[in-house]
């Protein structure tokens, strides 16, 4: 396997909806990696694009809709899905190609625009569930969620207020996000006290729906060692899938998320992944996702992710830090973006090019992760300095 | 990233989308399908008409699986036989929704649970909603019981089950 280094990113404001469409934030994300990388688009080998459900933009050709903003026309060109794990899968799928030899230069483009299905973007998700024995309970996507809040907090005796610590880190990080979309300061008692949505999830304890795009470019050692003196490498990936039938699981740990993780770690050499990841960017479209998602890359132990994030050891100046972006809690959750946003954001934070965003601690390698669809995917991406 | 102060983006604000300031096109699209509950499926929809709840066993691992399926993923065979369950559980986890699915508030809180169904295998269960219980009164590992619609009413479906209730008094 060849070495592939990432060696541009850039993205778009993430709001909760945007004048321009799908094509041209993903045009104005590719644009800024591209100029990052120092590359034009006639560079680029092959384009791999990420992009959630059809049904928030009502085109069923999402990819090829999308392929000419992403810099993909008459080119090697993917569109991949694997719900909300899509945002750092796409460069998984990149990494194969400049990993195997097929591709030198890869484009690698996240992009999701939430805004235009009314009355809710809440309402598309109601499809993924089974038509027979779920939909007409009236399912809605936020069950499953504080279902499984619900089971990890009783599993592991974990307190609300815990929970909330999380959302009111990662919106206060997101204070120095310049795309971000919900940063704040809030307390403790303002995401206890928020509305309840679907208990135990609350109104802050939630990302929003968002429109947005970003994208990374990845580059052989070859191409790498000649265009920049600042390559980050790309050092481990895995990927796992856990069965749909969500309610023969027990939801308290995410062991597809374990094995994903596992898979990344191996192809890292890394035995320890507490003490030999740095930071990790962990996706957190709600707040306890943060602590499950700790707990399943073995960053903490069952548990113990709560009282981490109680002894301030996740905050940027912590020695783990989680989230210095500020997250989908954030910065905003366009789905497959928020994902390529994480990616990003490493890569920023490796180079020491994150400003106010950047992490007290001297930083060699770092993690992102997401993860989707019935509380069954786990991806994970690995990279260093 | 920081050099750049501004990054590329228009934001649409709340009021401008409201008093349709720009320019976009509306429409509404009516989907309408018809899913084939499949081999396994079928036969649950069959006994839940008859007020049982039915598996199938895979006579490998020798679980028991609810839902039941036409295969056992784990052994990647055909599953080899139907098992009539229980209609008592234990509730694995529960929630309370104050929302629709297109995000509109409910009128009133729905008590919604995973409940592992009695002689199924551990851990095997449904998604449902629960009944005759104030959300305070609810906790995980309480015991519950399917309350059916009346016999005529029933039709071969998930809700011929109207909730379940505590067991426990």
């Amino acid at each position: 396997m060849r070495r592939v280094a990432v060696v541009g990113a850039g993205m778009t404001l993430f709001r909760h909806r945007m004048l321009e469409t799908g094509k041209e934030m993903a045009f104005e994300a590719s644009r800024m990696a591209l100029d990052q990388a120092g590359l034009d688009i006639k560079d680029v080998d092959s384009v791999v694009l990420g992009s959630a459900p059809d049904a928030f933009d009502g085109v069923h050709m999402k990819g090829e809709y999308l392929l000419d903003g992403a810099g993909g026309t008459c080119k090697p060109y993917t569109r991949v899905y694997v719900g909300g794990g899509t945002g750092v899968f796409v460069p998984i799928a990149a990494w194969w190609q400049v990993a195997s030899g097929v591709a030198d230069i890869v484009l690698v483009v996240g992009e999701e625009k939430m805004s235009p299905l009314l009355p809710h973007p809440q309402y598309a998700f109601w499809s993924i569930f089974d038509p027979i024995l779920e939909r007409p309970l009236g399912v809605t996507l936020l069950w499953i969620f504080s279902l499984e809040m619900r089971r990890y907090m009783h599993v592991y005796n974990v307190k609300e207020e815990d929970i909330a610590l999380v959302a009111v880190k990662n919106k206060r990080n997101a204070l120095d996000h310049p795309a971000a979309q919900l940063a704040a300061n809030i307390t403790v008692d303002d995401v206890l006290k928020s509305e309840p949505i679907c208990w135990p999830v609350k109104r802050l304890d939630v990302s929003p729906t968002s429109d947005g795009a970003a994208a990374v470019v990845l580059a052989s050692e070859d191409v790498a060692r000649r265009i920049t003196d600042d390559p980050v490498w790309i050092t481990g990936v895995g990927w796992n899938v856990d069965s749909t039938y969500w309610t023969n699981r027990d939801l308290c740990y995410p062991e597809y998320l374990e094995k994903a993780a596992n898979m990344a770690y191996r192809m890292a050499h890394i035995s320890d992944p507490k003490k030999e990841i740095d930071f990790a960017e962990v996706y957190d479209p709600f707040d306890y996702k943060e602590l499950h998602h700790m707990e399943g890359l073995q960053l903490a132990r069952r548990g113990e992710a709560p009282k981490l994030t109680r002894e301030g050891v996740t905050q940027r100046d912590g020695d783990l830090p989680i989230n210095p972006s500020g997250g989908l809690l954030g910065v905003g959750n366009p789905i497959a973006a928020a994902g390529m946003m994480k990616i990003a954001e490493v890569f920023w934070q490796l180079r020491g090019e994150a400003g106010k965003r950047q992490v007290k601690k001297p930083v060699r390698r770092g993690l992102a992760q997401a993860w989707g669809d019935l509380m069954q995917v786990g991806t994970v991406v690995i990279m260093e300095r | 990233m920081e050099s750049k102060k501004t990054l590329p983006g228009t934001p649409i604000a709340g009021a401008e989308w409201d008093n349709e300031v720009y320019s976009f096109r509306k429409h509404s699209v009516q989907l309408r399908y018809a899913w084939d509950a499949g081999s396994a499926v079928s036969g649950f929809l069959e006994g839940l008409k008859e007020g049982r709840i039915l598996g199938r066993r895979c006579n490998r691992c020798m679980r028991v699986l609810v839902p039941p399926r036409a295969f056992c993923e784990r052994c990647f065979r055909s599953t080899d036989e139907w098992v009539e369950v229980k209609d008592t559980g234990k509730i694995n986890t529960y929630s309370v929704s104050y929302v629709n699915n297109d995000a509109s508030r409910r009128d009133k809180p729905l008590i919604v649970a995973v409940i592992e169904i009695d002689e199924a295998s551990p851990g095997m269960g449904f998604l449902h909603v629960l009944g005759e219980v104030e959300p305070s009164k609810v906790h995980v590992d309480m015991k519950v019981k399917a309350v059916w619609k009346p016999r005529d009413e029933r039709v071969g479906a998930i809700t011929d089950i109207k909730y379940f209730k505590p067991l426990e008094v």
